[in-house]
């Protein structure tokens, strides 16, 4: 597992950030009218591309494949809706770390009974327990059962009765969501190059040594299982603010299936990989839309071209390019 | 809750549970056999039933419509695995989710456009369209009868071609070591070839059989493919006796469901798969 990316792997990934981060300044150029939309889509890929990142870590470094990762999603939005008053809004330092902590709790339980299966039966087990979190949702008249539900108002952000960022401003958002990214991708480097990290991805390789080596792998699956639904509850939070509707499919398993098929496609285990993975995707899915209505036909043939052609995906091949000196191995 | 009501929704259950093995064993076969999990086994469902409303209507017969869907739901399953999964018997599981995943996009979006987005019917053949009277209220359709009669000899027909026949023998080795089958001198291409073809012509089948009494539409594989996952889990991957068990514990869940709590029904599947994962964490029979 290289923490340590080629530098020119590294260049290259910080000017396609600046070059984002940018958009507000060079966007309204290039797009004119349509730039407010496009500053939304791009929120939105970002907010995905942090639904990506967290699966990699289960996917890509620990070897769980998850097929139910989107019910974390899901139920970090819910929280939203549920924890905002009705047209009033929640305040961000109560209604996030509630949400996160309350996603992480979810996934503990379900991790701890999940992590007791391997490889296909893993796969299933996720997928059944994510089924029935987005049953629990369609079925129940919890937060308006199949139809969703409506967060009015967005959450504030104050401090000592001063506003910090109006998140009703899409500018400012726009810059939430990408310093979120930021922040995620940060946190699970130093997560993989601290000891528990090198221990996860040792458990992705070969579990049994690893408990030959005398630790409980179990521990190690469980605590990441927690912090990757977390995450995602993060990312739903944040899907939930900028959309203002959650509604049961953001659990359903054709997410997960979506956002599973970013990590495979950018490249597993490699954190950058799956961020790019997300804005590929999404932005393909926008560019073909836009030109013909049956844009699932070639979405596929691409899929399957990136597959045959690219074996580690989208990052195995930038990481050939740059060369794989700095790896530190 | 009488007798009567109480035995037809053990016969739908069983019925529902007959179809669902059609479609689940070439999943546990091709798993089992090739290690490919294979997304777009629900597809071939789904074409199944699409060439069956298309030749019923241009034939006029639903009989002839089946039989001539089957070579046609088998030719494409071998094209696929000669042309595309092959290449990808040495790679990661995961590359072939992938695969498979743009499969199911690339077959959704063809039946699209050679079809439409509308939603199908296929009526009941005359010769079936008639209901045996049980009590003064309740009857049940010989439909439905026959459908699981065909599925019971077909299942029947695979245990026996499984386990008396010498290509039965390859297959069953096959799926517990199949580097010794090829050391051995079986024609592995030929036998991973043969068993994706009769996977998808099976999966086919039940969906050409089944359209009378579903609705033909796009992406009616997508369900039927996750469900069918649940029954390969649940009876153990790779296990033909363990994806029949598996079969009717979730058409006889899924059916006594919606039955005695409608709000949960289809909660009860997943919860059913969960419970059985967690007491044996490799299915029933692994």
């Amino acid at each position: 597992m290289n923490t340590v990316l080629p530098r020119r792997l590294t260049i290259a990934l910080l000017l396609l950030l600046a070059g984002l981060a940018l958009f507000p300044a060079w966007g309204p150029l290039a797009f004119a009218a349509k730039y407010t939309f496009l500053l939304q889509k791009l929120t939105g890929i970002m907010i995905l591309a942090i639904l990506a990142l967290s699966l990699d870590l289960l996917v890509g470094v620990a070897g769980l494949v998850s097929l139910g990762h989107a019910a974390f999603f899901g139920l970090g939005g819910y929280m939203l809706a549920l924890l905002s008053p009705q047209y009033e809004a929640a305040s961000l330092w109560v209604a996030l770390p509630a949400t996160m902590g309350a996603v992480a709790l979810a996934a503990l339980v379900v991790g701890f009974l999940a992590i007791r299966t391997a490889g296909i039966y893993f796969i299933m087990v996720t997928l059944a327990f994510g089924q029935m979190g987005y049953y629990f949702f369609n079925d129940s008249k919890l937060a308006g059962g199949s139809d969703g539900a409506y967060i009015y108002v967005k959450p504030t952000v104050e401090a000592f009765g001063t506003t910090l960022v109006n998140l009703e401003s899409k500018q400012a958002f726009f810059f939430v969501v990408l310093g979120c990214l930021v922040a995620v991708y940060l946190l699970l480097r130093v997560v993989l190059a601290s000891p528990f990290g090198r221990v996860l991805a040792a458990i992705g390789v070969n579990e049994g040594r690893v408990r030959g080596l005398g630790f409980d792998p179990a521990v190690y699956k469980l605590v990441a299982f927690a912090l990757a639904g977390a995450l995602a509850g993060l990312a739903g939070f944040l899907a939930a603010t900028q959309y203002g509707f959650v509604s049961p499919a953001m659990l359903g398993w054709h997410q997960s299936g979506h956002v599973l098929v970013m990590v495979i496609l950018g490249g597993m285990g490699t954190l950058f990989g799956p961020i790019l993975g997300a804005f590929i995707l999404e932005l393909a899915h926008f560019g073909l839309e836009a030109v013909t209505e049956h844009w699932l036909l070639p979405m596929g043939m691409l899929v399957i071209a990136i597959v045959l052609a690219l074996p580690k995906g989208v990052a195995g091949l930038l990481l050939q390019w740059c060369g794989k000196k700095g790896d530190g191995e | 809750m009488d007798f009567w009501f109480f035995l037809i929704q053990v016969l739908n259950g069983v019925q529902y549970g007959l179809l669902l093995f059609l479609v689940a064993s070439g999943l546990t076969l091709i798993f089992g056999i090739m290690g490919i999990i294979n997304l777009a086994h629900g597809a071939f469902y789904m074409l199944g039933a699409y060439l069956a409303y298309w030749l019923a209507r241009t034939t006029g017969s639903l009989s002839a419509a089946v039989l001539l869907s089957l070579p046609i739901a088998a030719a494409i399953g071998y094209a696929i695995e000669a042309l595309l999964v092959r290449t990808l018997y040495r790679r990661d599981h995961l590359d072939q989710v992938l695969l498979t995943y743009g499969l199911i996009l690339i077959f959704n979006e063809a039946t699209r456009m050679t079809w439409g987005a509308d939603v199908h019917g296929v009526p009941v053949p005359e010769a079936l369209n008639w209901s045996i009277k049980l009590t003064d209220t309740l009857s049940y359709p010989a439909y439905r009868l026959m459908l699981s009669g065909v599925c019971a000899v077909l299942a029947v027909g695979m245990y026996l071609v499984i386990s008396r026949t010498r290509f039965g023998m390859w297959v069953r080795a096959g799926a517990s070591n199949r580097d010794m089958v090829a050391a051995l001198g079986i024609n592995v291409k030929l036998l991973f070839g043969v068993v994706f073809a009769i996977g998808a012509a099976l999966a086919g089948l039940a969906g050409a059989i089944s359209t009378p009494i579903t609705s033909v539409a796009p992406g009616m594989g997508d369900s039927v493919l996750i469900l069918c996952f649940v029954v390969v889990v649940i009876g153990g991957v790779g296990s033909i006796k363990g994806a029949f068990l598996g079969a009717m514990l979730i058409g006889l869940a899924d059916t006594f469901g919606k039955v005695f709590v409608p709000d949960f029904a289809s909660f009860t599947v997943y919860g059913v798969m969960a419970a059985v994962l967690l007491w044996k964490p490799r299915g029933l029979f692994a």
